[in-house]
């Protein structure tokens, strides 16, 4: 039965895990250690797979015939619904654990309660999804320690890290009319929930690791309407190139 | 007399796992529910991780196993829930895995699969596929994989 919302909200989140999923293979040989290579691209694998269920789960509930790959191929930048958080650059090694600590803190409060859900197919993702985030975070939280309480350098790096993606933390807590109507519905989750355990677990982190938000930063808002930095359209340009020249390429 | 859906079964459950291969699917527990609906046969496999490359794999193996063993009208469905822990692999798995080389995946302390030694570190909580772990042996001082707990 097709129900617009829901497909409106599992592509947001799918959209979510295949952005930072396609971050996180940037650093695929380029990582620090080779350790941290592989953890990056496990990473990356989880996030993959759970976009993959997502973006399917969102084409059967639209009803429309898309499948995973017209979702994640077949639109432009101002169809993607994902936080602008996750589309952020790389930058160095830091940032990109800052990110995902902050990512990670989300995740491992979302799909527990997403697990819950009334709707099947989204509780059963969660019900996978929860595992995964709960390894993610353990890995993210320690290296954001490892950093910001490490060297002068490490600290100074992580800090400048937190400094540059914090503004966009703010949008992970904001609702929106299809996020309310699911959640009152038992359907979704509603994301003002997490704002709580979210800074628990976040302050405890960054406390441990001696690193402290920027004071007075605005929150940036617009990824789940389509409104995107700069940085999404040069990804996608990437991502989608393939499929773009050569339309239902298949290897 | 063995019913079609334990026939079809035992097939799907000897498709050994293309990064394991002395693993099959049943031995790690992924041949959730084989059942005639309607007339006809379905299998229901259940992936390990969300993204591992291994299930899409596994899944055709089973399609092909099933339709050569006389079941062409099978149909092969994935079910998330409940997801797939490491408790459903089989002792005699766990045992194959040990002999194998990579450590099984067992709640308490891990142990050497080369030496027995139970002196090994961590060396990364990621490995080589997204099940496993690498470690080290302190004792024989060989590296090896362990499997995640899950």
């Amino acid at each position: 039965m097709a129900d617009a919302l829901t497909a409106a909200y599992a592509l947001r989140l799918g959209d979510d895990a295949l952005i930072l999923s396609h971050r996180l293979s940037e650093w695929v040989g380029h990582g620090p250690e080779l350790e941290e290579d592989i953890a990056l691209a496990n990473t990356a694998l989880d996030l993959l797979g759970q976009a993959r269920l997502l973006l399917s789960h969102a084409g059967d509930r639209e009803g429309a015939g898309r499948d995973e790959d017209a979702l994640a191929y077949g639109r432009d930048v101002l169809d993607f619904s994902n936080l602008l958080l996750v589309e952020q650059p790389n930058g160095d090694f830091a940032q990109t654990m800052v990110r995902q600590f902050l990512f990670d803190a989300y995740a491992i409060e979302l799909w527990p309660r997403l697990s819950a859900s009334c709707d099947e197919g989204l509780a059963g993702i969660a019900g996978k999804a929860v595992k995964e985030a709960a390894y993610h975070v353990e890995q993210s939280s320690a290296w954001v320690v490892r950093m910001g309480d490490g060297t002068k350098e490490s600290h100074a790096r992580a800090q400048a890290g937190l400094d540059a993606l914090w503004p966009y933390a703010g949008e992970i807590f904001e609702s929106d009319r299809v996020e309310t109507a699911l959640a009152e519905k038992g359907v979704a989750v509603a994301s003002s929930e997490l704002r709580a355990p979210w800074h628990a677990r976040v302050e405890a982190v960054l406390h441990e690791a001696g690193l402290t938000p920027p004071k007075g930063a605005g929150v940036r808002l617009g990824g789940r309407q389509g409104r995107h930095s700069e940085h999404l359209g040069r990804m996608l340009a990437e991502f989608q190139f393939m499929q773009r020249a050569y339309p239902g390429a298949e290897w | 007399m063995v019913s079609r859906a334990e026939e079809a079964r035992r097939l799907a459950e000897a498709v050994p796992d293309p990064e394991i291969p002395v693993l099959t699917a049943g031995d790690l527990g992924l041949v959730r529910e084989v059942a005639e609906e309607g007339g006809r046969l379905v299998v229901r496999l259940t992936p390990t991780y969300s993204g591992c490359p291994a299930s899409e794999a596994i899944r055709r193996d089973v399609e092909a196993a099933l339709a050569g063993g006389g079941f062409a009208d099978a149909v092969v469905e994935t079910c998330l829930a409940p997801a797939w822990t490491t408790d459903w692999m089989s002792e005699e798995g766990k045992a194959k895995l040990a002999a194998y080389g990579i450590a099984p995946p067992t709640r308490g302390a891990a142990t050497c699969p080369h030496c027995g030694g139970a002196a090994v570190e961590e060396l990364s909580r990621f490995g080589s596929t997204p099940c496993k772990a690498l470690w080290r042996c302190l004792g024989c001082r060989e590296p090896f994989e362990r499997f995640k707990c899950l």
